[in-house]
């Protein structure tokens, strides 16, 4: 879903540019509530899998392909503020060295993948937990269904930007039609992935998962001391 | 259980994205992705203005100059996991508290 220089016109880029600037200054000072000598290992590896997992376009048919984003996978690892300051230096990374995403619509980038992937993956993560039940089991499922929701709604937010500062003028209900259908494909990818990804990490280590740490809270006290 | 240590989950789950970036990514679909195609069907794809790093050796994910596409696709991977995270890494190291908020 990278944006390319050229899609939105300047001011629009402008302003998603300063919302980037602000989303990444929040997340700088959220992230020191999440993030701790044990957990900023899990960061590192986020951002970085994250990137390799985005080279792998998987087919959605019709000659398209799409890729994972990752906004609900990081949010579900390491918590939301530090999830966009993963998505944010894979972003600034892939349009920099690889020229890929514009530079002037990094900050759109940073907004649609970064902001809204992330908090609507978190949002629906965190509404699906407190449906489901309090079990370790249910963390990844719950991961998943954040991550279908996130990529369609971020087109969506593309959608709302394009009408505000499209390029070309389009009508507005088949541009609608079009990204969240194909995009709603890329998130049933997206929801694999993150339910594989998060999945294997709470089968071996939920205490490094961030969204897993409410579950375990309220498990027996023998169940922490064997974790220790 | 046994018990997995922090620094094997961490090896583990590097040691996987290094080979979905660097060898797994050959396999990866060359179709449009979903805005690409959305972009060319309702015709603003050619909106789409040159990239100003379009000259970086790694652009468009190949190694300059090196011809072989799956060693030049994967060492492209591979140096850009290693980028990410090196300033990922740093970044979060400097942000994150000193010492843990609770004892596990």
């Amino acid at each position: 879903m990278h944006v390319p220089d050229g899609f939105l016109d300047a001011p629009t880029s402008l302003a998603t540019g300063a919302v980037a600037v602000t989303g990444v200054a929040l997340a700088l000072r959220g992230a020191r509530r999440e993030l701790d000598d044990r957990t900023a290992p899990m960061a590192g590896l986020v951002a970085t899998f994250i990137f390799a997992t985005q080279m792998l376009n998987f087919p959605v048919g019709g000659g398209t392909s799409g890729h994972l984003l990752g906004g609900a996978l990081a949010a579900v690892l390491v918590g939301p503020a530090t999830a966009v300051l993963c998505m944010s230096v894979v972003l600034l990374v892939q349009c920099l060295l690889f020229a890929d995403g514009g530079i002037t619509a990094l900050g759109t980038n940073v907004v649609l993948m970064g902001m809204v992937g992330v908090g609507v993956g978190w949002l629906v993560f965190r509404l699906a937990q407190s449906v489901l039940p309090k079990k370790l089991s249910m963390v990844a499922p719950a991961a998943a269904l954040g991550a279908l929701v996130s990529v369609p709604v971020a087109a969506l937010v593309f959608v709302l930007l394009y009408a505000e500062g499209g390029a070309v003028d389009i009508p507005l209900d088949t541009l609608l039609g079009a990204m969240v259908g194909v995009h709603t494909l890329i998130g049933i990818g997206e929801a694999v992935i993150t339910f594989l990804a998060v999945g294997s990490i709470v089968a071996v280590r939920p205490d490094l998962v961030y969204g897993a740490r409410r579950v375990l809270e309220q498990r027996p006290l023998e169940v922490k001391e064997a974790l220790a | 259980m046994k018990h997995v240590s922090t620094k094997t989950v961490i090896a583990a789950g590097l040691l996987v994205a290094l080979v979905l970036a660097g060898f797994v990514s050959f396999y990866a679909s060359g179709d449009p992705d979903g805005l690409n195609r959305v972009a060319a069907d309702k015709g603003f794809s050619g909106t789409e203005a040159a990239h100003r790093a379009e000259d970086s050796p790694l652009a468009g994910y190949e190694t300059q100059g090196v011809g072989n596409g799956r060693l030049s696709g994967g060492l492209a991977g591979v140096v850009g996991s290693v980028v990410v995270l090196t300033v990922a890494g740093g970044i979060v190291y400097a942000v994150r508290r000193r010492t843990p908020a609770q004892k596990s």
